[in-house]
């Protein structure tokens, strides 16, 4: 699929990479940033799609989901992550495997600057926390950055979030 | 400590056991602290039980997880008051997908036991069974005498979407079992008990 209306053509290719990597669980808080794979997860009967109240349930559902032998991605906004926090102490300790996804707000060119205070803090708390960060700031970054975060979460038992830059998402105009 | 305020009459070192009935029927997640032990001193090292020691707020969404990986196994997530409304809208969540296999017993004693019994919402007007019900789960009971346990035992087992029960105690303290609190172990034992492989 190309870019167009139906957004764009890495967003697409994201998409197919996690299913051929049986990423099978989507989990969520709404987001622009995240439309396609969001979008594509509710159509797709083979995989669940589960909007979420707040980004720390999807932490401990992917853990869950481990413990049941099946494998998850968490969608989220960079301010969702400070939301996250406490429970990455349960992948921490328990050594799971967790997969997320971050757009960025808050950085390269941000307009809300209720936004930078999170997005500035973003890749800060989650090294603290234990998560290793990758960050795709063009579109050829994001399939690699995906591969290696994807290793590392179901290989190594690592928790791995990969940070779609505003460089490549495009700043929101307000 | 606030124990003259009592949310329940029922012993919850009895009223657990008699709700859950027999654990093989389940895989279980529980929350932290108090229903931890009341399920560890039930299960006795059996591998079908993780037992959440922090991460508070987290044990309905585990339970979501581990339900929809294996649906054909009932997951039952047993938790507390204080740990429950940390997190109310995975309630929410977990009624929007509403998976056959999930069942929720929130062992509810008014108090946060494990930091010296402070008062927690539930003593002073909060009813978690009108939140689940509120947050869209079709099958609530409120389990307050020995003679509603039978039923809702059932409930547990038989309901075709997420069921939720809440289990209402007094303060008296949960069993002294011993868990283990290495997490890594547990779910390597966990994991190889449900798919025969860490």
């Amino acid at each position: 699929m190309t870019a167009s209306d139906d957004g764009p053509a890495w967003a697409h290719e994201l998409y197919e990479f996690l299913k051929e990597n049986e990423i099978t669980i989507f989990s969520y808080v709404p987001d622009a940033g995240h439309r396609v794979l969001i979008d594509r997860s509710m159509a797709d009967p083979d995989v669940e799609s589960i909007a979420l109240t707040t980004e720390e349930e999807g932490v401990a559902l992917s853990a869950g989901a481990h413990l049941g032998g099946r494998r998850s991605v968490l969608l989220v906004q960079s301010s969702g992550v400070g939301n996250c926090i406490n429970m990455f102490s349960l992948t921490q300790i328990g050594r799971f495997p967790f997969l997320g996804i971050a757009s960025m707000r808050g950085e390269f060119g941000e307009g809300n600057p209720w936004q930078m205070p999170m997005g500035q803090a973003t890749q800060p708390v989650l090294e603290a926390c234990g998560v290793v960060c990758l960050k795709a700031e063009t579109p050829s970054d994001v399939i690699p950055c995906m591969t290696a975060a994807t290793t590392m979460a179901y290989k190594s038992d690592q928790a791995a979030m990969v940070l779609l830059s505003q460089r490549l998402i495009g700043a929101k105009a307000f | 400590m606030s124990k003259e305020h009592e949310v329940g009459s029922l012993d919850r070192a009895d009223a657990v056991p008699m709700l859950l009935g027999d654990l093989d029927d389940f895989i279980v997640v529980t929350g932290l602290a108090g229903p931890a032990k009341d399920v560890a001193n039930i299960a006795r090292g059996k591998p079908n039980c993780y037992y959440l020691a922090g991460a508070m707020g987290g044990a309905v969404s585990m339970g979501l997880g581990l339900a929809l990986a294996q649906p054909k196994k009932k997951v039952l997530v047993v938790t507390g008051d204080g740990e429950l409304l940390m997190n109310v809208g995975a309630l929410a969540t977990a009624a929007v997908r509403n998976p056959a296999n999930l069942a929720i017993v929130c062992v509810d004693n008014g108090h946060y036991g494990e930091t010296g019994y402070q008062l927690s919402h539930t003593t002073l007007g909060t009813d978690l069974s009108v939140m689940a019900s509120g947050a869209g789960i079709g099958t609530v009971r409120s389990v307050s005498e020995e003679s509603e346990m039978a039923e809702a035992s059932r409930v547990l087992r038989d309901s075709n979407g997420v069921s939720f029960v809440l289990l209402r105690v007094s303060t008296a303290e949960p069993p002294k079992f011993r868990r283990s609190l290495d997490a890594v172990a547990n779910k390597i034992r966990f994991r190889e008990a449900v798919l025969g492989e860490a």
